[in-house]
């Protein structure tokens, strides 16, 4: 099984061997939101078809190479060295765009007892969001 | 450090969200049980609130609108580096830089209380076009670090520490300017404190550089 780390949490997954980061489509819409269709990867209305001539590395038996994706998307990744742990990250320009939107991005994070809060539960009060830490 | 404002503003529609920047939560406990806040403490493991509004030290803070619009971006919430006159055979820091220290507090705290209490007619709140222009987009290197560091820290969870730490050292490398990265993974002394000679050695090559940034705000000590 290899662990995938998003934007949309961490999903536990069956993939397959070798380089790369190949998933089946619905563990890929699972895990990232972005799934494989004739056009290429989709999310929502948003397609990114696959390079000509290199369809071997990102589309094959059925299953679509995240890793090849998100590179040629511009995103970030970083995976353990057996490859069993990835992360995929959001591009400098998507965090960019977002914070220039004025649109305060949205988290759901733990408080010591283990309730979830998210920002946007609060929706409607001004809200002053302060870090700190112990360190 | 919120607990007083947030209690004196609570009926005005406003509230705090504390966000600690800590992998683990017993080392945030006791200062949380210690302040005993009445709004949300959260327990930030993966420092996805630094990633996602770019942030590099503690403490920041960014105003959010009842809109969920951002009114400041992420900037120093009201520190002062006194710290960096800190004599270490007194441990103490000169009085002038102490009042200076109180003063950017203070004028931070009145600041926050003056947009809660008049809103975007507050001399304090931003326009968008403003808080475009204060807000500081990350790098390529910024988000590239930000998966190590995510990695690094899952890894740690699994008791794969040598890769862990790795993975934590290439996201202080690609994001030098992150204290938040860098002290996370440093060691800590026994106040829990990323505060040894490493710290101090990295404090001292800033130079005339600022580890506290004064913020854009009318009445801030510079």
């Amino acid at each position: 099984m290899t662990t995938i780390l998003s934007d949309l949490g961490t999903f536990t997954l069956a993939a397959g061997t070798g380089p790369g980061l190949w998933l089946g489509a619905a563990a890929a819409e699972e895990a990232t939101g972005w799934s494989p269709r004739p056009e290429g990867l989709c999310r929502g209305a948003v397609c990114v078809p696959v390079p000509g001539g290199r369809e071997t590395e990102f589309v094959a038996g059925g299953k679509v190479n995240l890793a090849a994706f998100w590179d040629h998307m511009g995103h970030p990744s970083a995976h353990s060295t057996d490859g069993d742990i990835w992360v995929l990250g959001e591009s400098a320009g998507a965090r960019a765009d977002s914070l220039r939107s004025l649109e305060a991005p949205d988290f759901t994070l733990p408080d010591l007892t283990g309730l979830e809060h998210s920002l946007s539960d609060h929706r409607g009060k001004k809200v002053l969001l302060a870090t700190w830490a112990s360190w | 450090m919120w607990q007083t404002l947030y209690e004196e503003l609570k009926e005005r529609n406003f509230i705090v969200i504390a966000v600690a920047m800590d992998s683990r939560a017993d080392a945030a406990r006791p200062w949380i049980e210690q302040a005993a806040p009445s709004y949300p403490a959260l327990i930030d493991r993966d420092h996805r609130v630094s990633e996602l509004y770019n942030m590099v030290n503690v403490p920041q803070a960014v105003w959010i609108d009842e809109a969920g619009r951002i009114v400041r971006p992420a900037e120093n919430a009201g520190a002062f580096e006194a710290f960096r006159s800190l004599n270490f055979e007194t441990m103490t820091v000169p009085e002038d830089k102490a009042a200076t220290a109180q003063k950017a507090k203070t004028t931070y705290v009145a600041a926050v209380r003056d947009w809660v209490l008049t809103g975007s007619a507050s001399a304090h709140a931003f326009d968008a076009d403003q808080a475009r222009a204060h807000t500081q987009a990350p790098s390529a290197e910024i988000a590239q670090a930000h998966c190590h560091f995510r990695l690094g820290q899952y890894l740690l969870r699994q008791d794969r520490a040598a890769e862990g730490h790795e993975q934590l050292a290439e996201a202080s490398r690609l994001h030098p300017a992150s204290w938040n990265i860098w002290r996370q993974a440093a060691e800590v002394n026994d106040m829990g404190l990323a505060a040894g000679p490493e710290f101090w050695a990295r404090v001292n090559a800033l130079s005339d550089d600022y580890y506290y940034p004064p913020v854009d705000m009318a009445g801030m000590p510079d």
